[in-house]
């Protein structure tokens, strides 16, 4: 069984025109770069291995995820997870309700668990608030713990550090890489960035644009 | 193998198969509801007009029916009220949402005009004529403030003003409730054309607020309110409860004219009055083919002024107009209310006193000992059927989104047939059918009534924060391990709590507002708060219309105040759930 994030012979096609072929593997802990202008399809790669990829955009090529092929299953038992430019914290829950959200049920002491990592995160005493409430920054890290206590075995960026302030993002992108890689996942980063392709320091792609 | 990216529902699945195909028909389902009765209906007036109604022995066609309503005396004269009243009453009533908007659009009062209008759209027809009736009658509110010290007046003057044979005091009822109608629709299209945008741009380059309103923003706006304009047409030229309050008696406009001959004691007149009903549909139609025209014509006779690049075309007379008028508007509302509730308690109130000079709470008593019966049928019908429409919106709202296509300009446009239609004129003819089919008269045909006009309110109320709704939600769901069921009652449908309270709301003061469905296919046997206030116009006992109209819009104004507030109670400690739809 191979281990981390494989896209098998990818090719992403918009009205029969090729946007995007990609065959490469992506080792647990490290972080693939997506790059390219806009409309090269790198958030349409994001949709595919999530699971989203909708009309009029086809895909073919095959998903792996440490040696099983998702390419076919529901978002949900995918196990691979999101962040977007925006921290899309659920404003009806509260922080910890946020966390709680995507941790698996069953497991003994969520709340506790939920506390203690918020607690790793800097984020002391912060279950209760309102993620309204939040910073720029703090919010970002709440989505970022949430995604990881939701334990998947792969995570997607899609332009995550582009709305933080610049003072914030150098931080927060550091802070962010090294979580994603302590947890071991695999990862795929899309940006307009290179300060986010040299700070995720893994292979870079570069989409050529389609004109 | 699935083929990716054309999967039939949102990202290829799958609510439970039940869940699916009821999304799946809900669609078909509103259609039914928003056409099946009005064409059903509709033959049913028009079969017997031509002479063929076997529940009364009549089998064979002629055109006798057609020939007593053109003769009926005062005939040409109900006709012309209606028309007019439809052409006159849409056409004021534009121009003033139109101007308040142009004067307050992203000022401070534009947020205060705002949240006015969801009470003001909440007080019922009826409540709001009787109260424009008791402000501005001889021995009104009115005279009384002012006489006797600038009027002179010992004793109330010799007038007719409310029930004018001109109609003038039917339209100004009209208009007091079609306006705060157009503003909500209006308001509610001002972010898709970026009127923000295009007011600033304007006014950057030299235009007076006015006239960059009028140039910029009106040409996007105006086609996004066609079908609510019309609505109002339909709605102003064959209304009925506003016309039994205020609308002059003899002749009546068309519609109550209608109403006559069908409740009349010898049945034959049923067949005056399918032919009638036909008519009012020709009347409607009619009127709404007349502001098709001056549409066009506006347009051609616009077209130059609008690139004249003259920067200001009465703006500062216009701006003053609008900054007096709406005041006024909101003040003689309060007035008016206020007017229902002073002889709601009033005892001995003598002109021209301003005030009571003993009060009671006898009126209130009467209320009580009769209202029970009455509430409760009303709740009951609003509850059920906003319920219904609700959960039916949702579903064609959902299928929408899980399909990822608009259901289309078909249905959108459908929204508005049961408003473009006259009521009288399907509803007849529906009481006819469900005599024809043995239907007993009750609750049930009343409720089933009460959807066919909840149901496009509660979808235009709720159908534009839900399409706003981000789908970027529904993929954090997902990947967070929820199952699509699950993204849609956890995160999607509590966010969207307050719209559907909202639309809840305005469904639930629909149906309480209801008059004529509820008095044609109850036969009486239904009583709601609203038919029972209306049946007490004709005798005249202000004190009791006061109760029983405060009665009639109390319960819907509470419904908006329990919408309003159970957001705040609830989401007291979410601040991101307060604002719009995210």
């Amino acid at each position: 069984m191979t281990l981390g994030l494989g896209l098998k012979d990818v090719r992403i096609t918009l009205g029969g025109r090729d946007l995007l072929s990609l065959d490469c593997v992506i080792e647990p802990g490290t972080v693939l770069t997506v790059m390219g202008p806009s409309g090269s399809g790198k958030s349409t790669l994001l949709s595919f291995v999530a699971g989203f990829l909708t009309a009029p955009f086809t895909a073919e090529g095959r998903i792996l995820l440490n040696g099983a092929d998702i390419t076919d299953a529901l978002p949900e038992a995918r196990h691979v997870g999101l962040l977007f430019q925006d921290p899309m914290l659920f404003p009806h829950l509260s922080v910890g309700g946020n966390l709680l959200f995507g941790m698996p049920p069953g497991s003994p002491d969520r709340l506790a668990s939920a506390g203690e990592a918020l607690d790793r995160f800097g984020l002391e005493g912060f279950a209760d608030r309102d993620p309204a409430t939040l910073s720029g920054g703090q919010a970002s890290r709440v989505a970022l713990l949430r995604l990881l206590l939701s334990e998947p075995k792969a995570a997607l960026l899609d332009e995550p550090f582009s709305k933080l302030d610049r003072h914030l993002r150098g931080d927060i992108r550091r802070f962010s890489f090294e979580r994603l890689r302590d947890a071991g996942l695999p990862t795929v980063l899309v940006t307009h960035d290179p300060e986010d392709a040299e700070a995720a320091g893994g292979p870079v792609v570069e989409l050529a644009g389609t004109g | 193998m699935r083929p990716n990216g054309c999967g039939g529902t949102e990202y290829g699945d799958t609510f439970t198969a039940g869940a699916d195909c009821m999304l799946r028909v809900a669609p078909y389902l509103v259609a039914a509801i928003l056409t099946g009765p009005v064409l059903a209906g509709s033959l049913g007036a028009l079969i017997p007009s031509f002479g063929f109604l076997p529940s009364l022995g009549h089998d064979e066609f002629g055109l006798d029916a057609w020939r007593a309503l053109l003769d009926w005396p005062g005939i040409g004269g109900s006709v012309l009220l209606s028309f007019a009243s439809g052409i006159l009453t849409a056409g004021v009533s534009l121009l003033l949402a139109l101007l308040f908007l142009a004067v307050f659009f992203e000022t401070r009062a534009f947020v205060w005009l705002r949240q006015a209008i969801a009470p003001m759209l909440a007080v019922p027809h009826a409540a709001a004529a009787f109260a424009l009736a008791f402000l501005i009658a001889p021995s009104g509110f009115l005279a009384r403030l002012l006489s006797p010290w600038a009027t002179g007046w010992q004793r109330p003057p010799d007038l007719l003003i409310v029930q004018d044979e001109w109609g003038l005091s039917l339209m100004a009822g009209l208009v007091m409730k079609e306006v705060p109608f157009l503003l909500l629709m209006a308001l509610a299209s001002l972010a898709q054309i970026h009127a923000g945008e295009r007011m600033r741009l304007a006014r950057s380059i030299g235009y007076g607020r006015i006239s960059a309103w009028f140039k910029s923003v009106v040409p996007a706006l105006y086609p996004l309110l066609r079908l609510p304009v019309y609505a109002v047409i339909a709605y102003s030229s064959a209304n009925i409860d506003v016309a039994l309050i205020l609308g002059p008696v003899s002749p009546p406009p068309l519609a109550v004219q209608v109403l006559r001959w069908s409740n009349d004691p010898d049945l034959d007149f049923r067949m005056i009055a399918s032919a009638g009903a036909i008519l009012q549909f020709a009347v409607t139609a009619g009127a709404i083919a007349l502001w098709i025209l001056a549409e066009r014509c506006v347009g051609l006779l616009t077209r130059g002024w609008l690139v004249s690049g003259r920067r200001r075309t009465g703006d500062t007379g216009l701006a003053a107009l609008g900054q007096g008028l709406f005041p006024t508007l909101i003040l003689a509302s309060i007035l008016g209310i206020a007017a229902l509730g002073l002889n709601a308690f009033a005892r001995v109130w003598r002109f021209p006193d301003a005030l009571p000079g003993r009060w009671t709470l006898a009126h209130w008593q009467s209320v009580a000992e009769t209202a029970g019966g009455p509430v409760v049928a009303t709740l009951w019908i609003a509850l059920l059927t906003t319920l219904l429409s609700l959960v039916l919106v949702v579903c064609v709202l959902e299928n929408e989104r899980q399909r990822d296509v608009r259901s289309g300009r078909i249905l959108e446009f459908l929204i508005y047939v049961p408003l473009l239609v006259p009521q009288i004129g399907f509803i007849f003819g529906l009481v006819l059918l469900a005599e024809l089919a043995e239907t007993p008269p009750g609750g049930g045909l009343v409720a089933a009534g009460h959807i066919i006009f909840v149901l496009p309110y509660v979808y235009l109320s709720l159908s534009e924060a839900y399409r706003r709704q981000d789908p970027a939600w529904t993929k954090i769901a997902r990947t967070l391990g929820q199952s699509a069921a699950g993204a849609f009652w956890k995160v999607r449908l509590p966010m969207l709590l307050t719209p559907l309270l909202t639309a809840f709301a305005v469904g639930a003061a629909i149906s309480i507002g209801q008059y004529l469905v509820t008095r044609l296919l109850g036969a009486g046997r239904v009583e709601t708060v609203t038919t029972e206030a209306i049946a007490l116009a004709a005798g005249g006992d202000r004190r009791l219309i006061g109760a029983w109209a405060l009665t009639q819009a109390i319960l819907p104004v509470a419904g908006f105040a329990l919408a309003l507030a159970a957001p705040r109670l609830i989401w007291r400690n979410r601040r991101g759930m307060l604002g719009g739809v995210r």
